[in-house]
């Protein structure tokens, strides 16, 4: 687990011969980690994954602490009556569910089809096996 | 009335034991019979990394339908109402950081530990100290909250009421968890999980089906006829029923909500779970195989609470063995009988099991494997000492747990795993977003944000009106707190982040750029993850 570190540069025949951008950085058969990340194929897997899961951690973060805020500092807000002896505050509280469940699956379509496929193409272009 | 309940809630102790005698049988002999011969590190931490996504997601699920969700917001939903409520909602929310921010990465990273993580591209030897010290006072806090339920529980079950008579139910229970630890590691420890939370999930349905069924599918009626049978009326409906209207208690509420949607993903026995699938694509399958279980489990908590107010009643409640934490277990024998009630605590029983075995496990991973192996014997020591000092480990922590479980009781369960929560979220989360989403951060910054966020925690926790001043705390009769609010989240989750922040900023040693670029590498696609 807890690697020597690696000598800086990959030797250039094995480099020659390797797949893609990456060939076998040393004779341990380790990756070169400096250039699949400084590839353009990483960096927009880096990209296309801090642009979805950002702002969707700050949506979901705020949405809740609105939440959590009203229920602190909104009583009256939250004890509205909405349906029979159900107040806006459970409302509230159920829709934080439901939102919650959409974002799983919302992560998961867009990992699905945005995320693994480009992981797939780095893992290749890095000549690394696609399943272990 | 009441007391008649609290007599006849006790139903009959020989089905009670009886039923979770049964668990107990067939879960011992399925860890017998999952278990690998000539266990690996691998095997004993991580389950060999074999289990399928779904599988672990159930086991993921199992580690929060704990007695602390089951037991605690179930009666704090019953006694307090909405404040309670509040409760469920954090747990599932949290999921999402989880899913979104560490769960895939961490399962690329890492293998055994949360050290593994946060010490891959730092100074090995400080940081794996720092992150076995978060893991092992995290696993102790929440590791108490599991154990005071028991008390508690065994009260109620056995009608065991004499101090040294619990003792020995306890430790009981103890041994036979730590049995679990040291003949299954992990996998028997996760296939416990997946056939508890199974159970449970079951249990909770059907009681809530059929309370829905019994107040003509109107949720409205449930909660009318609660809010007509508690003492605190038609407020039992609104906010504040349990954190009051004070400015302090406001501020109180908003810690504890910050608390749980930060610290669940960051509890070390939690992010462990993640290595014991085999790629990322199952540690999110898990996720979502969680959250659907999750989603469904405290839906049907909200109902079973507001049930258990509506039909035994809050007095009932509180007058029981066990108070709060009696709420599902008294419903249990108002829908069902003896029989339902048997089964219910057998499952609550088996669900304290079930999750202080994986936080005994979780607890010696950390300490046999970062400070032994890492720490003392600078990544020397051999698989088979690391193995028998994570068993010594274990016996130690089982021990632990056994004391912790006779010396605290009464206290809410789901109010103490809340501070075990701020305490995770402080030490834990704040240093792994750094070191997976930010390059420069470097060991100083680690060190800081760990033991800056932990230390915050604590000792903010010492002084709170939780440990003493106050009528429900820990320590009556004395008073030296002085920090207001019971819940330290709110001061020491950011405090974490900003000194994680300004240790990077104010040191002089550089992150490493060969290992950052390995780590980035390794956690977003999974190359040179070996297992």
């Amino acid at each position: 687990m807890t690697k020597a570190v690696r000598p800086p540069a990959p030797n250039s025949s094995e480099r020659a011969a390797g797949q893609g951008f990456a060939g076998h950085g040393d004779e341990n058969g380790e990756p070169d980690f400096a250039a699949i990340q400084a590839s353009p194929e990483f960096d927009q897997l880096r990209k296309r994954l801090r642009r979805f899961v950002f702002p969707m951690s700050a949506l979901f973060f705020c949405w809740y602490m609105t939440f959590a805020l009203f229920s602190a500092y909104g009583h009256g807000f939250m004890s509205r009556k909405v349906y029979g002896s159900i107040n806006l505050g459970t409302v509230f509280g159920l829709l934080q569910f439901v939102t919650t469940m959409a974002i799983v699956l919302l992560y998961r379509g867009f990992a699905d089809r945005k995320i693994d496929p480009q992981v797939d193409k780095v893992r290749g272009l890095a000549g690394v096996d696609d399943k272990e | 009335m009441t007391l008649q309940i609290a007599e006849e809630a006790t139903g009959s102790p020989v089905i009670n034991v009886s039923v979770f005698v049964v668990f107990v049988l067939i879960t011992l002999f399925i860890v017998y019979k999952a278990t690998t011969r000539n266990q690996t590190a691998a095997d004993y931490y991580a389950a060999g990394s074999a289990f399928t996504g779904v599988q672990n997601g159930i086991a993921l699920s199992g580690d929060f339908l704990s007695a602390a969700s089951f037991l605690g917001i179930s009666g704090a939903i019953a006694v307090h109402g909405y404040d309670g409520f509040l409760y469920s909602v954090g747990w599932l929310v949290a999921w999402l950081v989880a899913l979104l921010l560490v769960g895939e990465r961490l399962r690329n990273t890492g293998r055994f530990t949360v050290g593994d993580v946060m010490a891959y591209r730092m100074k090995q030897r400080p940081v794996r100290a720092a992150a076995a010290n978060a893991t092992l006072v995290i696993t102790f806090f929440y590791m108490l909250a599991q154990m005071a339920g028991a008390g508690g529980l065994i009260a109620l079950l056995l009608n065991v009421h004499s101090k040294g008579g619990q003792a020995l139910v306890i430790t009981a229970v103890g041994l036979v968890m730590v049995f679990y630890v040291l003949v299954g590691g992990m996998k028997g420890t996760t296939w416990v999980q997946i056939i508890k939370a199974g159970l449970l999930l079951l249990c909770v349905t059907f009681m809530s089906v059929f309370i829905v069924g019994k107040f003509g599918f109107s949720l409205s009626a449930i909660l009318d006829q609660a809010a007509q049978r508690s003492p605190l009326g038609e407020s039992l409906l609104e906010p504040g029923g349990w954190y009051g209207d004070g400015a302090m208690d406001k501020l109180d509420f908003v810690s504890l909500s910050l608390a749980l949607v930060l610290g669940i993903s960051s509890l070390p026995h939690v992010l462990m779970r993640f290595y014991t699938v085999p790629n990322a694509k199952e540690a999110r399958r898990s996720v979502v195989w969680c959250s659907w279980s999750m989603f469904l489990f405290y839906l049907g908590i909200l109902v079973v609470g507001y049930g258990a107010a509506a039909m035994v009643g809050p007095d009932a409640i509180l007058e029981a063995p066990g108070g709060e934490n009696s709420a599902a277990p008294l419903l249990a024998f108002k829908v069902g009988g003896a029989v339902l009630l048997g089964i219910v605590s057998a499952v609550a029983f088996a669900t304290i099991l079930a999750v202080v075995a994986g936080l005994t496990l979780t607890a010696s991973a950390s300490f046999a494997h970062d400070v032994y192996a890492n720490v003392l014997r600078e990544g020397k020591a051999d698989a088979r000492s690391e193995i028998r000092v994570a068993r010594l480990t274990a016996i130690a922590v089982g021990v632990l747990a056994i004391v912790g479980g006779i010396v605290t009781s009464g206290q809410n369960v789901a109010f103490l795993v809340s501070l075990a929560l701020a305490l995770a979220a402080s030490a834990n989360l704040s240093t792994i977003l750094y070191t997976l989403y930010w390059k420069r951060f470097n060991t100083a910054g680690t060190l800081w944000s760990i033991y800056g966020g932990l230390g915050s925690g604590l000792i903010l926790i010492i002084f709170s009106p939780a440990i003493s001043g106050s009528s429900t705390a820990i320590f009556k009769g004395v008073d030296f707190h002085w920090f207001p609010l019971t819940n330290p989240g709110i001061v020491s989750i950011p405090l974490s982040f900003l000194l994680g922040y300004l240790g990077t900023v104010l040191s002089k040693d550089q992150a490493d750029p060969g290992k950052q670029a390995e780590m980035e590498v390794r956690s977003l696609t999974g190359i040179g993850t070996k297992i």
